[in-house]
């Protein structure tokens, strides 16, 4: 079984990002990029699932302009067997679009399985997944902690509101991962060399028959109303004091 | 056309029960202008519809009941949402685990490009929502004639009761085949929940163990009347279960009190909680991040101010 797993060139989670003064959006120039934390996840267990004999090949994909190679450079890295480039000339691809681009890939792939990010750490849409499976007609489970596969199913425990639910899916299935699905391994020096030598097939977008179009209109971005800094207390009784001054209480 | 046409809502419930946060996103939709349909989905769910008819500006309830929505998988939740997407100018769910799982489906199926999150609703078809953790609040237009948005609930003020709608039973839209329901965990908790609580406290890696949970965070939250959370760290850790994350990637909380124990105010935890009323933060570290947004800091060792503070509240509240 083929493994598919979608990556995201995001900036990295470490970074302070800065909104535009002009409100066009966010600064992007000169900014450390990374792959989305939840896909190395999604590329960590997608490769579990290679050693421990469950799946034949990793395949990862990316959808972005200039500079995404990298991205996906990252997961070959890390063990993925080869690549695939969905080129696009702007990055922001709305994630309908993404998800029709990869129903697309997943078509002329054949993959068992798809996992996924459950969200990118810049739009934070929790979309795409879903959305994939959805055009599928496949199966999902969404935010998953645990995976267990089978024959022709897969057991996935889910990370819900209250606690766990678990889903068994028939395969083909997507999933989407949550955070404590897996640690992601780091790429070690003689896997990022023999990554430079693994295939990564480029597509151009405009050719997947896909309309590339934005339906959400972009009108501001804007800096949220900021906190200033309060005070220090010197006891919890003077804390006391004050919350109930503030009326919390 | 579509701006006539009324607004479906997704009702968050457990069948035996509505979920406040449906109250929030209630106001939410009201917002967009046009009647709002309230749509219960489950099986044996009459008694989260009736709780969902009473509240003030619904016009209707659809009761989708039987054992195909059982658990409120995505697929079969999907199909129906689909099947009723013609007849309605919008689609909206609380931004919860459920209502983030459903909606991109139907949004795919029908077509739309979702607007997820939405903290503002300035037009029926303009929207502003967060990314990068809430650093950056993005205005979009939706141009597709359907919306379908997810409801950051924690923003909006619960809808009142009072009303009475009618509830109105739907067909089944058919059964999906490609998964099943397993099991669930859902902790049962007397204290209240952490999207709906007045008071939250929180604890994160610096309180060590989940029996230090118990003995340090929890008797604080209950001399509080609070709900608790944690910080991802102290999640991954085991100190505390999944659903107490509090953050850009867990829970989105705007309680009246939020305490942070522990916690160091990594932008994905403030991500999460910034927009409390009040913020107390007790930290060993006068330059952790957290202070930079608390209202009220205490710097020490959190193990002895804990409980000295739990003794506090515990006179104060007499
Ligand atoms: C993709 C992604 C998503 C994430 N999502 C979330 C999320 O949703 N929610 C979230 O919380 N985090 C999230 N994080 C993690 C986040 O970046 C931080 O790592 C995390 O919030 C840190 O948790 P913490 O503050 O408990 O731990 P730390 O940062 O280790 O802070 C511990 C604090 O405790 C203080 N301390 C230690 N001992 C004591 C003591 N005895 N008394 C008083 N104070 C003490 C220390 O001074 C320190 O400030 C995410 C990260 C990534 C990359």
């Amino acid at each position: 079984m083929k493994i598919l797993v979608p990556v995201k060139r995001v900036v990295d989670a470490n970074v302070k990002i800065r909104v535009r003064p002009d409100g066009s959006g966010v600064e992007l120039a000169n900014v450390k990029m990374a792959m989305n934390p939840f896909d190395e996840i999604a590329v960590e267990e997608a490769l579990r699932l290679k050693e421990a004999g469950k799946a034949s090949e990793v395949v990862a994909v990316s959808i972005g302009p200039v500079k995404t190679d990298e991205t996906i450079r990252t997961a070959l890295a890390m063990g993925a067997d080869r690549g695939i480039w969905v080129k696009t000339d702007e990055a922001g691809i709305e994630p309908l679009t993404v998800a029709k681009l990869l129903k697309k890939i997943v078509e002329a792939e054949g993959p068992g399985l798809v996992i996924l990010g459950k969200q990118a750490i810049d739009d934070d849409c929790n979309q795409t997944g879903q959305m994939l499976a959805a055009l599928l007609g496949w199966p999902q489970a969404t935010f998953a902690s645990k995976v267990e596969i089978g024959e022709k199913t897969i057991a996935v425990t889910r990370e819900i509101d209250g606690g766990l639910q678990t889903l068994d899916l028939d395969l083909p299935a997507v999933l989407t991962t949550d955070l404590r699905l897996n640690e992601p391994r780091y790429a070690s020096l003689p896997n990022i060399m023999k990554a430079k030598k693994k295939p990564i097939e480029e597509k151009p977008a405009a050719e997947l028959g896909v309309d590339l179009a934005p339906r959400l209109q972009l009108l501001s971005t804007t800096e949220p109303a900021g906190r200033t800094a309060g005070i220090k207390v010197g006891s919890p009784a003077e804390l006391v004091d004050h919350l109930k001054k503030a009326g919390v209480l | 056309m579509a701006d006539h046409l009324p607004t479906l809502l997704f009702a968050e419930h457990d069948d035996a029960s509505l979920n406040p946060v449906t109250a929030r996103a209630l106001t939410a939709a009201l917002a967009l202008g046009a009647p709002v349909h309230v749509l219960v989905v489950g099986e044996n769910a009459r008694p989260a519809a009736e709780a969902a008819a009473k509240l003030a500006g619904v016009a209707q309830v659809l009761l989708a009941d039987g054992p195909a929505y059982a658990h409120r998988r995505a697929e079969p939740v999907a199909a129906l949402g689909v099947a009723l997407a013609g007849q309605y100018g919008a689609i909206a769910a609380p931004s919860t685990a459920f209502g983030k799982s459903v909606l991109p489906r139907i949004a795919a199926l029908i077509d739309v490009m979702q607007v997820s999150d939405v903290v503002a609703v300035i037009a029926p078809d303009t929207f502003e929502r967060p990314t990068y953790a809430g650093n950056a609040i993005q205005r979009v237009r939706a141009t597709d004639a359907t919306k379908v948005l997810t409801i950051r609930t924690a923003g909006f003020a619960p809808a009142t009761e009072g009303g009475s709608a009618p509830i109105q039973p739907v067909d089944e839209a058919g059964a999906f085949a490609g998964s099943r329901f397993v099991g669930e965990e859902i902790a049962t908790s007397a204290r209240p929940e952490l999207t709906a609580a007045r008071i939250i406290v929180s604890g994160g890696r610096a309180i060590g163990s989940a029996e230090n949970f118990h003995s340090v965070v929890e008797p604080l939250a209950d001399a509080l009347g609070a709900a608790v959370g944690a910080s991802r760290a102290a999640v991954d850790a085991g100190y505390a279960p999944n659903d107490w994350q509090v953050g850009q990637t867990g829970k989105v909380v705007a309680p009246d009190l939020y305490v942070a124990l522990g916690i160091s105010g990594a932008i994905q935890h403030l991500a999460g909680m910034k927009d409390s009323k009040v913020i107390v933060a007790v930290n060993k570290d006068e330059e952790a991040p957290i202070f930079q947004v608390a209202d009220f800091g205490l710097v020490g060792d959190l193990f002895q101010i804990v409980p000295e503070l739990t003794a506090e509240i515990a006179k104060a509240k007499g």
